[in-house]
């Protein structure tokens, strides 16, 4: 009987604490699916005319969507480039000694807490005078900064899992160490790839200050976009929800792969 | 785990090494550069020394924000750490009800700051957000964008409701390791709910919610994008945190020395107190 209670005590709190979670989100779905003249004209819980037109606006005018493809290239790049040169830094640092190895841990990890605002004007001066101002590439190495620590630091977190009797045996077999890492120790750890991809995934996709910064035109990140719903004739409300619930998908997308690794993964690999 | 001496070791970390100098350390060396010089235009510059600093210091602006600063952080970490316990002590363990959890959860954390800044700056609005318009109808005469008190809250809040569901991960996390023979002890010790959870899952908790805890003060002293959506740091400047006056000082009025200066400061103090946390956090996990 006193399990009995105290399940049904646990679930009012998820309930009330998703419910929490999920208003404001349900918030802003309700008022894509909006028009204009009833978000600002009446107060209704729900669509009373239901309208798909804040979306076809979006998904119809280039200058809209691309704003989510040039997110989405820039995220990728810099998703990728932070794993890979992650994955032998962190490997090093999860197996040996070295000299200065602690330091050099901590420093990277002070990258990770550095104020993109303190980054923000001097990011743009060195891009701009190597002429990578308004690249998508620009904006994936500048997200390197706080994405590659935090890569290193997943992923050691999980190589640390892995016993280093498997990389002597795998020597001995004369393994050489490239071959080693790409068809032995690579798959062991995948699910870490895994985890380390969607943080920095994550990290990339979130991050509005540097990106804004980076780019004027041809590389705008979605989020720069949406302040463009603020025109002369006052805010268009329903093209905004929109685009902000737009910007959910990708996420929701990604973390529905990771759910089952999500939790150790935000214990970056140290449980 | 023991590890090798390898110096060799230096060859795989170089990738990293020169991707994170191109990114972070010219980048920073500018900012040095700036903060001890000024400038008339024209690219020329002069050695100023430490006259920026002493300007900043003596000055309220900055210790106003940093002030607002420390009381942001000093109230987020105060309600998200116990509320973030608090629901993962009471999560599912397994099943499918238990991802659904887990993917609603993790939601907030994949939005886009300026989406999760739309997002609440829509929904406390009086005149079309769920949130302002209820609780005037309720008589409370709510406006954040006026009222100093009501901006802070919904800042709080919205923060809350942004980040609280990591530390609950994390605990979340933790909490999944203890093996189930350990509360069997405990009830035959005919242990209390209190002592089970101050003397089994508290312990065991103790490493990730450091992490949490390093994690939450990192990113909420770096503040920007949500506030700067929701309120501009208004009313008045009542929810200027340092992140914003600096982008401010930077981009806004283009005072590049001061803004420097400012810079090495802010970085100096996360710095510091970031280092406090992570020797606690090495520290805990040598002890296992």
């Amino acid at each position: 009987m006193q399990s009995r209670t105290r399940l049904n005590g646990s679930t009012v709190v998820i309930t009330l604490y998703l419910l929490f979670l999920m208003l404001p989100i349900y918030w802003l779905i309700n008022m894509s699916l909006k028009t204009n003249s009833e978000i600002t004209g009446t107060f209704s819980l729900w669509p009373q005319t239901l309208t798909l037109r804040n979306y076809v606006v979006i998904l119809t005018d280039p200058s809209w969507y691309m704003g989510y493809v040039n997110s989405l290239i820039y995220v990728v790049l810099n998703t990728v480039i932070s794993v890979a040169v992650a994955l032998p830094a962190a490997y090093a640092f999860s197996r040996y000694h070295f000299m200065g190895d602690k330091h050099l841990f901590f420093w990277l990890l002070t990258n990770r807490m550095a104020p993109p605002a303190v980054f923000a004007l001097p990011f743009f001066q060195l891009y701009s005078s190597v002429g990578l101002f308004d690249t998508h590439i620009a904006v994936a190495l500048a997200h390197c900064l706080f994405n590659v620590p935090l890569a290193v630091w997943i992923l050691e977190g999980f190589m640390r899992g892995v016993p280093k009797e498997i990389d002597e045996t795998a020597y001995i077999d004369g393994y050489s160490f490239p071959r080693f890492f790409v068809r032995i120790f690579m798959p062991l750890i995948s699910s870490g790839i895994g985890v380390a991809a969607f943080f920095c995934f994550m990290f990339s996709w979130v991050e509005l200050l540097l990106s804004r910064t980076l780019t004027s035109v041809a590389a705008k990140p979605i989020a720069a976009t949406m302040t463009r719903t603020q025109g002369a004739s006052g805010v268009d409300w329903g093209v905004l929800a929109a685009a902000g619930v737009l910007t959910i998908v990708p996420g929701a997308l990604v973390i529905y792969f990771v759910r089952n690794y999500i939790a150790k993964g935000f214990a970056l690999g140290r449980v | 785990m023991e590890k090798t001496v390898n110096h060799k070791a230096w060859f795989l970390v170089l990738p990293v090494l020169v991707l994170v100098a191109f990114s972070a350390v010219i980048p920073l060396m500018t900012v040095v550069n700036y903060a001890f010089q000024d400038t008339f235009g024209n690219n020329v510059f002069f050695w100023n020394g430490l006259g920026w600093f002493e300007d900043l210091l003596a000055s309220d602006r900055m210790w106003n924000a940093l002030g607002r600063q420390l009381a942001f952080s000093g109230i987020i970490l105060a309600i998200e750490i116990p509320l973030g316990v608090f629901v993962a002590l009471n999560m599912p363990k397994r099943g499918v009800w238990a991802s659904v959890v887990l993917v609603l959860m993790s939601l907030p954390l994949l939005i886009p700051w300026n989406v999760v800044g739309t997002i609440w700056q829509i929904f406390g609005r009086v005149d079309i957000g769920l949130l302002g318009y209820t609780l005037n109808s309720m008589g409370i005469s709510y406006n954040y964008t006026q009222n100093p008190v009501h901006a802070w809250a919904t800042v709080v809040v919205m923060d809350v409701w942004h980040w609280t569901s990591l530390v609950a991960l994390l605990a979340y996390a933790g909490l999944q390791s203890i093996p189930d023979a350990y509360y069997q002890a405990a009830r035959i010790d005919q242990a209390s709910r209190w002592k089970v959870f101050r003397y089994i899952e508290l312990p065991k908790m103790m490493g990730v919610l450091m992490i949490a805890i390093l994690l939450r003060f990192m990113d909420s002293f770096m503040i920007y994008t949500e506030p700067f959506v929701v309120t501009g740091g208004g009313p008045g400047n009542a929810t200027t945190f340092l992140s914003i006056d600096l982008v401010k000082m930077a981009l806004g009025q283009f005072d590049l020395g001061p803004a420097a200066a400012f810079s090495l400061m802010y970085f100096l103090v996360i710095l510091l107190i970031s280092w406090v946390f992570y020797t606690v956090m090495t520290n805990l996990d040598k002890r296992g």
